[in-house]
């Protein structure tokens, strides 16, 4: 008996990626609900899943952040010969190759090893470079992990760590090449500082900062478009939440991609008259204590969202600012703690917890507990 | 005295300095320190362009100790020529001081790189050579890693890496004593032949008595006229070299000697 080939295949269309799509609205951050709903179908095909309903606007899109740390890269090795940039077989996926097309003398394609990169990369920081090591986060922080615990943080060398395809968000490649611990990895570097960019606009601000930050820098990006959720005149600096919304009732924070998550929740809690702040932590490591601990005192009750695993992320790291400083009533959200699998972002978005929805539903019970 | 002789006597010195900061501490490696300390003694105190009084000097040749746990040979070499006083050896792997149990940099003028967990080394003196290369600076880098040590599959992708780049600049000196923690590393995991691999994988190999003077300070020349791959030193050592009831003897790889054997041990370098 013989197999049979495929013959047929039916393309789900709505599940496609959006081919040259054009800019929708701009994101306003204050949405009436009632009035800005769109059709559930056009909204299976943006980055949030709706699960058919949409009570909130299309996202004005920006460049993915790793796209925008490739362009940060290269604009900075324009000015400063200092910097340099390693990879490990994937620059046309992290975006380090329009460094390497503009400065072939200053890039180091390592070949699939990213263990011997990250050493590589302490040596040259050593003589006075400033070296950019990226490959996907996954494989960077699981299979370089010694070396950066030991060629770079023990010395604290002045390398640059960038995880590209961070998070879950990837999609379709699955768990081998999705990061769901990458932040607790690097934060568990000593010295280490730890930034999640949110948009192509924090993305870029926070590259250029990390190259003339003293000291180990770990940067995670990814994959997919990311909506933006600054404008170009926002200012960024290490270590300092930016606060996008201030509320009264609670308070959302968030970073990467979850920030436009928790902004679109803040629009659903505002329409039934619940004032939701947001901030987006984009430093992770050093936590800014003082903007948790202010915005807990004002609202009592906080939501952490993040795209990696519950434990040892920022869930984890706001819980211990709380507890310390400021006991608050706090729900997280996160992936628990599994493994993801393939599947487009949407959908995986949902299955794994991390949609508007799910933190609209987090916030509530964080209220509850808030009253109780 | 010629220079080998030199040499030999400065060697001698070293060996009772570090038995004697090992037995101090009650804990270390005697063992690969011993089979190194010929080799390192004729970077420090011949070929090493370097200003003990300016560990910083950025035209220095580096010298990594990929194989960390041969911390008191690298120790003993940096206070003899002048990094810090003799006298600080004596608080090796003690409490707050910067003698740490493996080599860690900046904790100690002089170290170059955090070693001790294996295998990385090389990839960081790689870095090391891209960076002269790119400033146009024309110091030499050199590496000792153990026979052991080349278990490590980062070694493995250094070894790649430097002949892909054709660093010349980079000379990796394997030390090779034939044992490791668990014994023989042909029992552990044999990664015979040496020579070959290393040619194979694009390496100019010079293979050697790591005992002989002579022998060292010829190939250390050698790399100097090497152009387009980096150069590896398959050094023939002996485990515990100068003290007869440590050599080849496997419980001195982590074990220090007790007061009376090192009595006997110095009384017998001392000869």
């Amino acid at each position: 008996m013989t197999t049979q080939p495929i013959t047929k295949v039916v393309f789900d269309s709505p599940l496609q990626p959006p081919e040259g799509r054009t800019a929708v609205r701009p994101y306003e951050g204050r949405v009436d609900v009632a009035t800005t709903a769109t059709s559930g179908r056009e909204d299976t095909r943006i980055s949030r899943p709706t699960n058919g309903r949409a009570p909130f606007a299309p996202p004005r899109w920006g460049a993915a952040t790793r796209d925008a740390f490739g362009e940060a890269l290269a604009a900075l090795g324009k000015e400063d010969t200092r910097i340099v940039s390693v990879d490990a077989d994937l620059s046309k996926s992290t975006k380090s190759n329009a460094f390497a097309k503009l400065f072939p003398e200053r890039f180091f394609n390592c070949g699939i090893a990213e263990a011997n990169m990250v050493s590589i990369a302490a040596g040259l920081a050593s003589c006075g470079k400033i070296p950019f090591a990226a490959s996907f986060a996954s494989f960077l922080l699981c299979k370089g992990f010694d070396q950066l615990r030991m060629s770079v943080a023990n010395p604290g060398l002045n390398v640059k760590v960038v995880g590209s395809h961070a998070g879950i968000s990837l999609g379709e490649d699955g768990a081998s090449q999705q990061s769901v611990e990458d932040l607790a990895l690097a934060c568990a570097l000593p010295g280490f500082t730890v930034l999640a960019p949110a948009d192509e606009i924090s993305c870029k601000a926070l590259v250029r900062l990390a190259a003339y930050h003293e000291g180990p820098v770990y940067i995670r990006t990814g994959r997919p478009k990311a909506p933006l959720v600054y404008t170009a005149e926002e200012t960024f600096q290490v270590g300092v939440a930016n606060t996008i919304v201030t509320g009264s009732d609670i308070t959302l924070i968030a970073m990467g991609l979850m920030v436009y998550n928790a902004l679109v929740a803040s629009d659903i809690l505002k329409a039934e008259g619940i004032s939701a702040g947001v901030i987006d932590l984009h430093t992770l490591k050093p936590i800014d204590e003082a903007a948790i601990i202010t915005a807990a005192k004002n609202t009592g009750a906080m939501v952490t969202v993040e795209e990696h695993l519950l434990s040892g992320g920022l869930g984890s790291r706001v819980a211990h600012v709380l507890s310390q400083h400021c006991p608050t009533p706090q729900v997280s959200v996160g992936i628990a703690d599994t493994y993801a699998e393939s599947g487009s972002w949407d959908q995986l978005a949902m299955k794994y917890g991390l949609t508007p929805q799910h933190i609209v539903s987090a916030a509530r019970t964080a209220l509850k507990q808030k009253k109780e | 005295m010629d220079t080998k002789a030199t040499l030999q006597a400065q060697s001698d010195l070293l060996r009772r300095d570090i038995l004697t900061m090992i037995a101090k501490a009650a804990s270390g490696h005697p063992g690969g320190s011993l089979s190194a300390i010929d080799m390192i003694t004729a970077l420090y105190f011949k070929v090493l362009r370097h200003r003990p009084s300016e560990p910083e000097w950025p035209d220095r040749d580096r010298f990594i100790l990929s194989k960390g746990h041969a911390a008191p040979a690298l120790y003993a070499a940096l206070a003899h020529t002048g990094y810090f006083p003799v006298e600080d050896l004596m608080t090796l792997r003690q409490f707050e001081s910067p003698l740490q149990g493996h080599p860690e940099k900046g904790k100690l003028p002089g170290v170059e790189a955090s070693t001790g967990s294996l295998g990385q080394g090389i990839s960081i003196g790689a870095g090391m050579a891209l960076a002269a290369r790119l400033d146009q600076k024309n110091y030499h880098v050199y590496v000792l890693v153990g026979d052991g040590e080349v278990n490590e599959g980062q070694v493995w992708e250094a070894a790649l890496f430097a002949a892909h780049y054709k660093i010349d600049s980079l000379t990796v000196l394997l030390d090779c004593n034939r044992q490791q923690l668990d014994g023989w590393t042909n029992d552990i995991l044999n990664t015979d032949p040496l020579a070959s691999k290393w040619r194979a994988f694009g390496w100019h190999v010079i293979e050697i008595d790591g005992h002989d003077f002579d022998a060292i300070l010829s190939a250390l020349d050698e790399v100097k006229t090497v152009t387009g791959k980096p150069t590896l030193i398959l050094a023939h050592t002996v485990k515990g070299k100068g003290v007869s009831f440590m050599e080849n003897n496997i419980e001195f790889h982590g074990m220090a000697p007790n007061p009376e054997q090192l009595q006997k041990a110095l009384l017998e370098i001392a000869a």
